[in-house]
């Protein structure tokens, strides 16, 4: 197992954390969807032309998918993550096409420990999806559990 | 699909289930949420979850690709019932969903067994040609809820 570097202590209010970038491509979109989400729009461009989206684009799970990866890789890797109770609300504002760029933030709204389970705190943040022209393609609410620094 | 005024609140749908075998849990993590408790047999067994769990995002993509199964037998049906030349409803996409919760985790050879019931199905202020509809799903183990979403999906007004 890797070093805990990051617990529930080292999350503040009002801090905004980069999760990073990723660019999606249309044989990934295509994938995606073929697996989870199969339907004209996420399959092919006489689908996606036809449909709200103007274009092929990728399933909305798909783009929560990745942001999850991200904040996987960029934040919660070395982190006392316990997991998660929920999503409060998930908003997909913008189609994501093949080649868009997909960049990450989560901007901590709260903290709060756990009388119930004082090994653990409870962080809910506002997390956004910001495209390559820097409009918001999604944005998420969401409670983190994370373990606490004293528990250890 | 249907169209929007074809909805009707209350109504319910059993989507059929989905079995969690270890390798896909593992899979899906490496993919999506590369988190110790999604991709080790024994971090699962040291985390809360108490064993290898899915990740909270397979969950929930289990639910999308059986509402998709089930809506294209229905949409089938329905095409099979149309006359040649009249229009036939796709589903738009969705805007968002609200209030999803995983009440218990899902582990390694688990099934879980998914439903929808209409919640509403409102004209959009916005998109005189769309709809809302609004659904509440669930899945299960047993008898115990597991998981339960709030989606919504825009749908096609049945044209004037």
């Amino acid at each position: 197992m890797t070093e805990t570097t990051r617990w529930f202590e080292d999350f503040t209010t009002g801090e905004t954390i980069p999760l990073g970038s990723r660019t999606l491509t249309r044989d990934e979109i295509v994938a995606f969807a073929a697996r989870w989400d199969p339907q004209p729009m996420h399959l092919d461009d006489a689908g996606g032309d036809a449909s709200l989206l103007h274009g092929l684009a990728a399933s909305g799970w798909h783009t929560g998918c990745i942001l999850m990866r991200l904040f996987a890789d960029n934040l919660l890797a070395g982190s006392a993550s316990l997991g998660s109770p929920g999503i409060e609300s998930l908003r997909w504002m913008k189609p994501v096409h093949p080649g868009d760029t997909l960049t990450a933030t989560l901007h901590v709204l709260e903290t709060r420990t756990s009388s119930s389970r004082p090994q653990m705190g409870l962080i809910r943040g506002r997390f956004e999806i910001v495209n390559q022209h820097g409009e918001h393609a999604a944005r998420m609410e969401s409670t983190l559990m994370m373990g606490r620094r004293t528990a250890a | 699909m249907r169209w929007l005024e074809d909805w009707t609140p209350g109504e319910a749908f059993d989507l059929g289930s989905h079995t969690f075998e270890a390798d896909a849990i593992v899979d899906f993590a490496r993919d999506f949420d590369p988190q110790p408790f999604h991709l080790d047999e024994a971090a699962g067994k040291a985390s809360l979850f108490g064993g290898l769990a899915a990740s909270g995002w397979h969950v929930a993509c289990a639910w999308m690709a059986l509402w998709i199964a089930n809506q294209n037998r229905v949409m089938a049906d329905l095409t099979a019932n149309t006359p040649a030349g009249e229009p036939i409803p796709i589903a738009g996409p969705s805007p968002g969903f609200e209030d999803m919760r995983w009440l218990k985790p899902v582990l390694a050879g688990d099934t879980v067994i998914y439903r929808s019931r209409v919640l509403s199905a409102r004209a959009s202020a916005t998109r005189p040609e769309w709809g809302i509809l609004s659904i509440r799903n669930e899945g299960l183990i047993g008898d115990a809820v597991v998981f339960h979403f709030t989606g919504f999906v825009f749908m096609p007004r049945r044209p004037q």
